[in-house]
Parts: structure tokens; sequence; C-alpha cells
């Protein structure tokens, strides 16, 4: 289903990922966000722009237990834990902050 | 008569180079193009295949495959897909050894 | 948790001319995902997979060496390449990437995943697996 950011129609997936990761724009979480009643904070930020870096570098989508681990060692073991993690994104921090973030299914996420 | 013989497999893994370079005559240009571009590699044994050929290979396929220039075999044209289409219309017919 | 078996992939394509290589990748990197004892081979044209400062934007599709080094993340720390395939195509070790794991264990410290093997030494490798999975 598509979805309207700033005026602009991007195609997502079946799963409401964005089609086409070069047209990602902050708008994009901020619209998925409002449609899960979640409002983004400082440290919702912090994981979106982590995985958009992730993949910049990478070109996958972490799976869980890699984004837990790299997390853990950049941002401090207290982040890099799944109950921060998931109580940021109660959806699972894999798939919902890589939705928001623009990127594909996590890699080794069924 | 002359010829542009195309060859898109890596000479390590299909026969179609060594059938392909079996049909070349005088006049004719080899252009190596996506895993065909794998045969120009100086330091690789395939390489020998193409010695007094001319041969040309596609630019953005040798990058992709982080190839550099320096590692080709000397006297082989680099091209761009312009040049393919160039090298095409220069020539009175295109055989593709898929 | 069931038993972890020791799985064996061997990638003989090269990248970009057959989607081989890639989808070979993402298997591995599901499978890392549910801890197995993971090892990946590369012989024949495989070994150009590796090859670094690979540039694919010419050809519009995805560059995707630059995910071998994720490797390391979903704790893939074997990864094998065969001397004889790489000097069949003139090729050595310094051509390819430096893939390297962090070792908890050790601060962190790297250390590096390729190891070439001979064509022997690939055989018993092989035979040593459970479980085979070839691209």
């Amino acid at each position: 289903m598509p979805i309207e950011v700033n005026g602009k129609v991007l195609e997502t997936d079946e799963e409401g990922y964005l089609a086409d990761i070069t047209q990602w724009e902050p708008g994009v979480a901020e619209v998925m966000s409002k449609e899960d009643d979640l409002t983004l904070t400082a440290e919702h930020w912090e994981l979106i722009n982590f995985l958009r870096e992730y993949y910049e570098e990478y070109q996958i989508a972490p799976a869980v237990r890699v984004l837990t681990k790299a997390v853990g060692k950049t941002m401090g073991k207290d982040k890099g834990n799944s109950k921060y993690l998931y109580s940021l994104f109660p959806y699972g921090p894999g798939k919902q902050a890589c939705r928001y973030a623009g990127l594909p299914k996590p890699t080794g996420c069924v | 008569m002359s010829m542009l013989h195309l060859v898109n497999k890596s000479p390590y893994e299909r026969n179609s180079l060594d059938t392909c370079v079996g049909y070349v005559k005088e006049g004719d240009t080899l252009l190596l193009i996506e895993d065909g571009v794998y045969a120009a590699m100086s330091s690789g044994k395939a390489s020998a295949k193409l010695s007094g050929l001319d041969v040309a290979v596609l630019g953005p396929d040798l990058a992709a495959r982080g190839i550099s220039e320096e590692r080709l075999i000397d006297g082989v044209a680099v091209v761009d897909y312009a040049g393919f289409v160039d090298l095409a219309a220069a020539k009175d017919k295109v055989q593709s050894w898929l | 948790m069931s038993e972890t078996k020791k799985f064996m992939y061997v990638n003989r394509k090269a990248p970009y001319g057959t989607i081989y290589a890639w989808e070979a990748l993402e298997v591995v990197l599901i499978g890392a995902a549910f801890e197995q004892d993971v090892s990946l081979a590369f012989v024949d044209d495989g070994v150009y997979q590796l090859i670094e400062d690979q540039d694919t934007s010419g050809l519009e599709m995805k560059n995707f060496s630059p995910t071998y080094s994720a490797l390391g993340d979903y704790d893939v720390k074997k990864i094998y390449v065969e001397k004889e395939s790489l000097e069949e195509r003139g090729l050595s070790i310094d051509d390819l990437q430096h893939l390297t794991w962090e070792d908890e264990d050790e601060d962190y410290a790297e250390k590096d995943s390729i190891q070439v093997v001979t064509r022997a030494e690939m055989a018993d490798l092989f035979a040593e697996s459970e479980v085979m999975f070839n691209f």
C-alpha cells in the first residue's frame, strides 16, 4: 500500500516496507509511526539513523541479534539489549525500526 | 564481411570463449561483456586464448567486478555502452556466443 | 535450542553475471541468524566474489560486495578460499577484501576470517561438514 509523505506518494511492499530505499526522508518515519500510534523520540531517531548507517555500509538490514550486538558496541551496553530496543519498537526493533528507516525487511527475519 | 563477436561467460566456467576464438576472422572484433571480461585479466590462464585478436571489454562490467584496467592484457580496448553500440554499428554482423 | 550442525556453503559462481552469489549470501545470513556452525568455501569462479573495490554504478545493479564485511557480525568466521582456483585466475589473497571478525572474549580483537587452503584441504573440509549447500 502506498504512503503519502509531504505530498509525495511512495510505493511500499505488502508488509509496508518502502519499495525504493532512495526515496526515504525523515517524513517516512513520521508517517509510519503515526499509523502505529507511536511518537518518535530522540532515542527512536538514534536507532533509525544507526540502521541507515548500517545499511549504507553493509547493504543489508541486520538481523535483531546482529543489531543488538552492534548497538551495544557503538552506543553502550545499556542500549545494546533487547529490552531497551523492544521498549522503543514494540513490534520488533528489526522489523519496525527498519521499516521506519526505509530499509528492506531484515535479512534473517522470518 | 566483418563480425563483432560477443562473449558473456567466464572462460573458466564455460567453453563459449574457446568456441568463439575458433571462428574469429581477420577484421573481426571480440567484445567481452559480463562474466566474459575475466578472460582479459593478464594474470589469468585464459588470457592466452586472446593473443593476436582484436579484443575490447565493456568498462562498466570490469568496474563492477573490481578489475582495474592495469590488470588487463596489453592492447585491449575498454569501451563504454556507447562504444559497444559504435562497435556493433561498425561491423556487418554481431554474433553472440551465449 | 536444537543441536548445532556444521554447515558448509560452497560458492562457485562469479558475482553479477548470475544471481547465485547474492542468493548464496542471503541464505548464509539467514542460516547464521539461527546460530549454526557456518563455513563458507569459495572455489572456481566463486573466488571472484571476494575481489575488492567492486563498483556496480555503471550496471544499475546492487553492489553486494560490502555485505561480505557483515559476515563477521553474523558470527561467520570461517571463510575458505581455494588456492588452485586463485592461481588459475592469476589472483592472490591481496586482490581480495580483508574480512575480519571481532573476538568478544579478547576485547573485540579483530581476527582474519579468510584462509587460503589447497584443494586437498578443501576436500577434507567438505568431508567434515554435515550439511552442504551448493551455489
